[in-house]
C-alpha cells in the first residue's frame, strides 16, 4: 500500500520545511519526501495548489465516551476530527466514569484504534475519582498511554495536591495540565465580567479568577520544576504571566481555543448559549492578547476544547446551559483567517496545530520527517464553505459558528498512511 | 386646502349652526335642569365647549361640560396599532343626567356607539342625545342625531373634515373630493 | 403615533419617543382607575397570561388589575424553575401556554435573559418582561418615570439618585436606561460590593458615600436590600448598611428642597430608609403603585395594539 501525495506545498515545522514537493507514504510510515517523486504502484493524490502538512493535533478535546455518548463518541468525534484536518486527539478525563484507572484508558485506546478515524491519546486524571484529594496512579496510566494529567473542568484548588501531582509527574516525564480557574471567584458566574455582563444583567466571572490560578501552578511548577500545562487560557494577564515565565525558565506550556481568539463577550448579548464557554469569552483586548501570545511563541498551540452538548442542555436559559461548544471542525479555517489578516505567518499557524503542541507532550506527531508515522493533512487554503452545524460529523450541533462561510478546509486527512477523511 | 375643495360651511355659518342647536337643545329639554354636555374627542370636545358657552350665554348658568375618548371602546381596536388614546375628562356623575354627546361630523355611526357604551360605563343617565354639527350620511348603525347643523350628501369616497384654529374655534367645513 | 414593539423585553428597545408614548397612554389610563366602573373594553376577547416563575405579589396584582380593568381575561400561573435536562424546560411550559391562544404572556422569571429566550422561540403571542433576573424590569422604571414627570414635569437635566445593590437590581438597571434615554442625569450609590464601576460605561455617575450622590438630587430612590438573596459577602451587616448608606432625614437634607423619595417597595424600614423619611411629605411611594396599574394598562393596550399588524 503506496501512497504518493504529489505537487504540495508542503509545510513542516518541526524539520524547517517550506516548500512545494512530493511526499511517499509505505506501510503507513512517511517513506521519503522528494520534488519530482514517481512511485510505481502507488495511489496519487495531486496536491496542486494544496498544503501538505503533519497530522493536525488537538491537545485538548471531549470526546465523551465512555459515559455521555448521547453527546459524542469516539467514532463519531475521531471522524469529526478527521474532518477537521485532525489526526490525533488528546481527550480529557471528564468521562463516566473519569480516567483514573488503566481500564477507562485501554477502552479508549482500543476503541479509538479499532473504530475510530484518528489517533486518541488519554488525559488522565490528577486525582482519584476527579475528586481532588487522592493521587491518581500516574506511571500505570502513562505505561497505559496517558499523556498527561488533569481534573479538566474542576481545578485542583488544593495547593498540597497541585504541587504534588507536579512532585510525582516530574520524573515520570509527563505534564499536570490544568484548567486554571479559582472557582471561589468564579461562583455562580456565567460570563465574563464586564461591561456586557453588567448590561445584560449575567453573573459575571472576573479575569482574575483565571489570573491568579494561572499564577499559582506557574508558581508551583516552578517550585517543582515539573511541567505545567494551561488549558484554553483566555486572559491578557494570564498569558502575560506565561511569557514572563518562559522567560525565566519555567516548563509551562499553553493553548488557546479559536473561539477565544475569534470571539468576544459581545458574542452573548441576545442571550445566545452558544456563546457560553467556561472559560468564558472575553473582550477585545484579551483576544488581541491571544493572537499576540500565539505570534510571539508564548502560547504553543491551538486546541478545540471540541465540548459537545446536547441541544437539550443548550436550549435553556442562559444562566443554566451547558459550557462549551464544538470545534473541531471549525478550528482550522478559524486558524487560517489569523494568516489572513496577518496576525501570524502560515509557518506558524501549521506549527500551533502540529509541531508545537506535539512537542508539549511529548508527542511521536506533529512530523513529516521520513520514518514517522504518516499522519498527514491535505489543505485546500482556498476552500470557502458555508457551516451548516446539523450537516457537521459531530453528534452535536453546538457551535457559534453556524452559517458563517470559512475558508480553508482539509481536503484529505491520512492516518499513519490510511485516508480518515476525503471532502468531497 | 386644494382647489377641488368645497366650503360648506365657513365660521360665520358654523357660528349661526351651533346657536341654533343650543336653541333647540334648550327647547327639547326644556331647560337645563340635569343637562351637561360631552364632547367627542378630538373635534367633538370643541364644539362641546362653544355650544356649552352659548348655552350659558343664554340661560345665564353653567351647564357641566366633558370631553370622552373612545379609543378603547371602538371596534376595531386590536386590529390598529395607531391608535392614541386620550383622556376621559367628565369630572360629574353622569347618573341621572339627560347626555347631549356633541361631534363635528356623523359619518358611519360607529363613533356614535362607541361613546354611547363609554358614557354608560361612567354611570346611567336618564338620556343620551346627539349633537352633530354635520351629517353626511352613510350609516351602518341605527343611529340619528337629534340635532343637526347641515345635513350634507356625500359619496363614500369623499371626506368631510371641520378645520380648527389654534384656539380650538371652527373655522370651516370643507368637503373633499377624493379621486 | 408608532409603537412598534411585538414584545416589550427591556428599556434598551425604546427610543426618548416610545417612552413618551408609553407615558402618555399611561396618563390616560389612569382616569378609568379613579371611575366608579373602573372598566374599559379595550382588550374584551384578550387573553392574558401571567407566567411567574419567581413569587411576586406586588407586580403580578398589578398587572392583574391592569388586565381586568381593560376587560381581558387573565390567568395566572405560578411555575418553577426547572433544572437542566430535567423535566420540563421553559420551553415547553410555555409551549403549553401557548396552546391555550393567549394574546400576552407577562413574565417574571429568575433568569436573566427568559423573557428574550421566550420571544424568540413563540409565535404569534407578545411577551412581557416584569422581572428577569438581575437583568431589567421595565414596567417598574416606567411607573417611576411616570411618577417623576407627574411631579417634576419632565426628565431634561434631572438628578436621578438610586441607592442599594445596583449590581444585582433590574430596577436599576431598567431606570438608568431610561432615565439617560429621556435626558436624565442618573447617580448610582452604594457600597463598592454593590456598585460596579461598570455602570460609569454604561452612562451611570458611581458613587460610595451617598451623601455626594444625594446632594443636589431631585430624586432618591432607595433599592429594597434583600438579607435572603444578598448572602453573607455583599455587605457585613444591615445595621451598618443602614447607618453608612440607608436614607435618613438628615442625608435627605442634601437633596433638592422638595426632592422626591421613590422604592419600589417592599421597603425595609431602618435599614434601606428610616420611619421617617418612609412616612414623610417627600415620598411617592403609593404613588408609584397607582401609576403602576396605569403603566401596565398602557403596556398591554401598547402590545395587544401591535398584535399582528407590524411588520418588523
Amino acid at each position: 500500500m503506496k501512497i504518493l501525495i504529489q505537487n504540495g506545498r508542503m509545510i513542516d515545522p518541526a524539520n524547517g520545511i517550506d516548500k512545494v514537493q512530493d511526499l511517499l507514504i509505505e506501510e503507513g510510515v512517511i517513506a521519503k519526501v522528494g520534488e519530482k517523486m514517481t512511485a510505481k504502484g502507488a495511489e496519487v493524490i495531486d496536491a496542486s495548489g494544496k498544503i501538505v502538512t503533519p497530522g493536525l493535533i488537538d491537545t485538548h478535546v471531549h470526546l465523551r465516551d465512555p459515559g455521555q455518548e448521547y453527546k459524542e463518541d469516539i467514532v463519531s468525534g475521531t471522524r469529526a476530527a478527521a474532518a477537521g484536518g485532525f489526526t490525533s486527539l488528546i481527550c480529557m478525563p471528564n468521562t463516566k466514569p473519569v480516567i483514573d484507572n488503566r481500564c477507562v484508558v485501554e477502552y479508549i485506546i482500543r476503541k479509538a484504534n479499532e473504530e475510530g478515524s484518528a489517533n486518541v491519546f488519554p488525559c488522565g486524571n490528577i486525582s482519584a475519582g476527579s475528586k481532588g484529594e487522592v493521587l491518581t496512579e500516574m506511571h500505570d496510566l502513562a505505561d497505559a498511554g496517558c499523556v498527561g494529567f488533569s481534573d479538566d473542568g474542576l481545578p485542583v484548588i488544593s495547593g498540597e495536591i497541585m504541587l504534588r501531582a507536579l512532585e510525582y509527574a516530574r520524573p515520570i516525564g509527563k505534564p499536570i495540565v490544568v484548567h486554571a480557574e479559582d472557582l471561589s471567584l468564579t461562583g455562580d458566574g456565567v460570563m465574563n465580567a464586564g461591561v456586557v455582563s453588567t448590561e445584560l444583567g449575567l453573573k459575571g466571572i472576573p479575569w482574575v479568577a483565571e489570573d491568579a490560578m494561572v499564577a499559582r501552578d506557574i508558581m508551583l511548577a516552578e517550585f517543582t520544576d515539573s511541567q505545567v500545562h494551561i488549558c484554553h487560557i483566555s486572559t491578557k494577564g494570564a498569558v502575560e504571566a506565561v511569557r514572563q515565565a518562559k522567560a525565566r525558565g519555567v516548563k509551562v506550556t499553553t493553548e488557546v481555543t479559536p473561539h477565544h481568539f475569534t470571539l468576544t463577550e459581545e458574542a452573548v448579548r441576545g442571550y445566545d448559549t452558544h456563546a457560553k464557554m467556561s472559560p468564558p469569552l472575553r473582550t477585545a483586548e484579551d483576544v488581541a492578547a491571544m493572537k499576540a501570545g500565539l505570534a510571539d511563541g508564548t502560547i504553543d498551540g491551538i486546541a478545540t476544547d471540541h465540548a459537545p452538548h446536547h441541544p437539550d442542555e443548550k436550549n435553556v436559559e442562559f444562566s443554566i446551559a451547558y459550557n462549551g461548544i464544538i470545534g473541531l471542525e471549525t478550528a482550522l479555517p478559524l486558524t487560517l483567517k489569523l494568516v489572513e489578516e496577518g496576525a501570524l505567518t502560515l509557518n506558524q499557524a501549521v506549527a500551533a496545530l502540529t509541531s508545537q503542541p506535539a512537542k508539549a507532550f511529548g508527542l511521536d506527531r506533529g512530523t513529516l520527517a521520513a520514518g514517522a508515522v504518516a499522519d498527514v493533512t491535505v489543505i485546500d487554503p482556498e476552500l470557502e464553505w458555508t457551516v451548516d452545524a446539523e450537516a457537521l460529523q459531530s453528534k452535536s450541533v453546538n457551535t457559534p459558528f453556524n452559517g458563517w462561510t470559512m475558508k480553508g478546509a482539509a481536503v484529505y486527512t491520512l492516518r499513519s498512511g490510511q485516508v480518515t477523511w476525503k471532502r468531497q | 386646502m386644494a382647489d377641488s375643495d368645497v366650503i360648506i360651511l365657513d365660521q360665520a355659518g358654523i357660528d349661526r349652526a351651533l346657536t341654533r342647536i343650543a336653541h333647540e337643545i334648550l327647547e327639547h329639554n326644556k331647560g337645563i335642569e340635569d343637562l351637561a354636555i360631552v364632547g367627542i374627542r378630538t373635534g367633538g370636545d370643541y364644539l362641546a365647549a362653544l355650544l356649552q358657552r352659548k348655552i350659558s350665554q343664554i340661560e345665564g348658568v353653567d351647564v357641566p361640560l366633558g370631553a370622552i375618548d373612545i379609543t378603547l371602546y371602538r371596534d376595531d381596536i386590536g386590529t390598529r396599532s395607531d391608535l392614541k388614546v386620550g383622556k376621559t375628562d367628565i369630572l360629574f356623575p353622569v347618573t341621572g343626567k339627560k347626555v347631549v354627546l356633541v361631534d363635528d361630523v356623523l359619518f358611519t355611526g360607529r363613533t356614535i356607539r362607541a361613546a354611547m357604551d363609554a358614557v354608560i360605563d361612567l354611570g346611567r343617565p336618564e338620556c343620551i342625545q346627539l349633537a352633530i354639527l354635520l351629517d353626511r350620511g352613510h350609516r351602518e348603525f341605527p343611529i340619528r342625531p337629534d340635532y343637526i347643523g347641515r345635513n350634507l350628501p356625500t359619496s363614500r369616497e369623499e371626506e368631510v373634515e371641520v378645520d380648527f384654529d389654534d384656539n380650538l374655534q371652527p373655522t370651516q367645513v370643507r368637503l373633499i373630493k377624493n379621486g | 403615533m408608532a409603537f412598534n414593539h411585538d414584545h416589550i423585553l427591556d428599556m434598551k428597545q425604546f427610543s426618548a419617543e416610545d417612552i413618551t408614548t408609553i407615558l402618555d397612554t399611561a396618563d390616560s389610563f389612569k382616569e378609568i382607575s379613579q371611575r366608579e366602573i373602573k372598566k374599559v373594553p379595550a382588550l374584551r376577547g384578550k387573553t392574558v397570561v401571567n407566567l411567574f416563575f419567581e413569587a411576586s405579589t406586588r407586580t403580578r396584582t398589578s398587572f392583574e388589575v391592569a388586565a381586568k380593568r381593560l376587560s381581558a381575561d387573565g390567568l395566572n400561573i405560578a411555575a418553577s424553575t426547572s433544572a437542566v435536562v430535567k423535566g420540563e424546560t421553559l420551553e415547553d411550559t410555555a409551549q403549553n401556554i401557548l396552546a391555550m391562544k393567549p394574546n400576552i404572556i407577562v413574565m417574571r422569571h429568575g433568569h436573566s435573559g427568559a423573557p428574550h429566550y421566550l420571544a424568540e422561540r413563540l409565535e404569534g403571542v407578545s411577551i412581557l418582561n416584569a422581572g428577569d433576573g438581575c437583568h431589567e424590569h421595565p414596567s417598574q422604571a416606567l411607573l417611576d418615570m411616570m411618577t417623576i414627570r407627574e411631579k417634576l414635569g419632565g426628565f431634561e437635566g434631572l438628578k436621578v439618585t438610586i441607592i442599594g445593590d445596583i449590581a444585582h437590581s433590574r430596577v436599576a438597571r431598567s431606570n438608568l436606561i431610561g432615565l439617560k434615554t429621556m435626558g436624565a442625569e442618573v447617580r448610582l450609590a452604594g457600597p463598592g460590593t454593590m456598585v460596579p464601576r461598570e455602570f460609569e460605561q454604561l452612562g451611570a455617575k458611581v458613587h460610595h458615600k451617598i451623601e455626594d450622590a444625594i446632594d443636589g438630587s431631585d430624586v432618591v430612590m432607595m433599592l429594597r436590600i434583600q438579607r435572603e438573596r444578598q448572602g453573607k459577602t455583599l455587605i457585613p451587616s444591615t445595621r451598618e448598611f443602614a447607618r453608612y448608606y440607608g436614607l435618613n432625614p438628615v442625608k435627605l437634607k442634601l437633596a433638592k428642597p422638595n426632592a422626591l423619595v421613590m422604592h419600589p417597595g417592599p421597603m425595609n424600614r431602618g435599614v434601606e430608609i428610616s420611619s421617617s423619611v418612609a412616612d414623610g411629605e417627600q415620598n411617592v411611594i403609593l404613588e408609584q403603585v397607582e401609576n403602576g396599574v396605569a403603566v401596565r394598562m398602557a403596556l398591554l393596550y401598547l402590545v395587544s395594539g401591535a398584535d399582528g399588524s407590524i411588520d418588523g
